[in-house]
């Protein structure tokens, strides 16, 4: 997956003060998927996407973005990359066709068919204004500026924010129309679990400015496993488990919650001489929650490599 | 007949995973019989509203257990199930899960009896299921 790598960095990281917002960020996005960046506010999920467009400078470490360095991106590699803000800049006495035109004038690649597209799929009429735009209107008209010069790589920092469901549906399913190109990678931040179950193949997650988990979608589900011991007395203490991430303890009863689920966890699950042992299922929610509550050992990161067992 | 599929985002079963049960549950069931055709890949994601590769990879374990198989040009259709397992491999994977459904029975309180007839009206739904449908 090196050499197809769109988005690539080392050891990025960016202080605001003595504050770090990201810290020793690595991270891969293969070339022609759907990789969902993940992490509660605040986490640095935005600060990083801003340094890998390079509109921010790193204070260490480095990066590259479609085999460019993001320190020194020039326009014609810009114009290949497709970037969606939260904030949805516009210009409000502008119509929408204007914005289209005034958009097309930035990009020698611009399709206006992906363009009319989008914007028919949001039911957005050419004439009307953006300061008449409700909030999933002009999501939509972000969405087709963004989509129309045909990026290789499109960036979305969290698109689906304050969407209705209607509108919020149009967005997916741009999305999944955007995965017939196969040479065609998306990357998205997002706070919607169930958009990433329906449209990502990989996904990354960031803890308080540290990565935690950065593989696919399947192996995350597959890693991480929740476990109810049933005890006919007190419970014992939870010794040290590889890959616990969080433990409850109930009247007779133990639920622990590990990464990296083995025969070697199961075995010292059962040295605490539960008197049963099932698994609980456990939803993509569950999962993502369990890994980033406040409980657990918090030094390792769930990897694909490392997922191997 | 072609068969209707449907996904739950939330649930504690990926979304390969429900798209494969249903299938594998329909042609037990006879709802879905030989050469039955199946959504393309393209189609079921955009109709689910899923990334292809969520569809793709289900239809490649279904094919994997000769539950269905992809024709050039014409798309995909159920086949006739081949025999996958040995008996005792067939056994192997049957029994956690009864297991299951007698443990979680038990916590639930359920007789013998009750989960005897249970299980004999189940088996008879089934087949007037399978019986009703072709013939």
């Amino acid at each position: 997956m090196s050499e197809q790598a769109v988005i690539r960095t080392r050891g990025l990281t960016r202080y605001f003060g003595a504050r770090p917002a990201v810290h020793d960020l690595n991270l891969e996005v293969p070339r022609g998927c759907v990789f969902a960046y993940l992490g509660r506010n605040g986490s640095g999920k935005t600060t990083s996407i801003r340094m890998l467009l390079g509109l921010l400078s790193p204070t260490r470490g480095e990066g590259s973005i479609l085999g460019h360095d993001i320190r020194d991106l020039q326009p014609e590699v810009r114009a290949r990359i497709g970037y969606l803000t939260e904030e949805h800049q516009l210009y409000g006495w502008m119509s929408v066709r204007q914005c289209g035109e005034f958009q097309s004038q930035f990009y020698p690649r611009w399709n206006e068919k992906i363009f009319q597209g989008v914007i028919g799929h949001f039911n957005l009429k050419l004439a009307a204004r953006v300061k008449d735009l409700s909030r999933g209107e002009r999501a939509g008209l972000c969405l087709g500026l963004t989509l129309a010069p045909e990026p290789e790589l499109l960036v979305l920092d969290d698109p689906a924010m304050g969407l209705d469901p209607v509108a919020h549906r149009s967005l997916i399913e741009s999305m999944i129309y955007l995965t017939r190109r196969s040479d065609r990678t998306i990357f998205f931040s997002s706070h919607e679990l169930a958009d990433v179950e329906r449209v990502a193949d990989y996904i990354a997650v960031l803890d308080r400015s540290v990565l935690r988990v950065c593989c696919s979608l399947e192996t995350f589900r597959n890693s991480v496993r929740q476990v109810r011991l049933r005890f006919s007395g007190t419970p014992p203490p939870v010794p040290k488990i590889p890959g616990l991430i969080q433990a409850f303890r109930a009247e007779g009863e133990l639920r622990l919650t590990c990464v990296h689920y083995n025969s070697t966890t199961e075995q010292a699950l059962r040295a605490l001489g539960p008197a049963q042992m099932e698994p609980v299922p456990l939803n993509l929610e569950d999962a993502f929650i369990s890994y980033l509550g406040e409980r657990g050992e918090k030094s390792f990161i769930l990897s694909e490599t490392e997922a191997q067992p | 007949m072609t068969i209707n599929l449907n996904i739950n985002t939330g649930a504690n079963t990926p979304i390969y995973r429900q798209i494969t049960d249903q299938v594998r549950l329909a042609v037990a069931a006879g709802k879905l019989a030989v050469d039955d055709p199946l959504p393309s890949i393209r189609a079921l994601a955009e109709r689910l509203v899923i990334n292809p590769n969520t569809v793709a990879r289900a239809y490649a374990d279904l094919q994997r257990e000769g539950l269905i198989e992809s024709r050039a040009g014409r798309g995909v259709f159920a086949t006739r199930k081949r025999k996958m397992f040995t008996r005792e491999e067939g056994w192997r994977r049957l029994e956690p899960l009864l297991d299951a459904v007698i443990g979680e029975a038990m916590v639930l309180d359920f007789t013998p009896p009750e989960l005897r007839e249970a299980f004999e009206k189940k088996l008879g739904q089934w087949k007037s299921a399978k019986g009703g449908e072709k013939s």
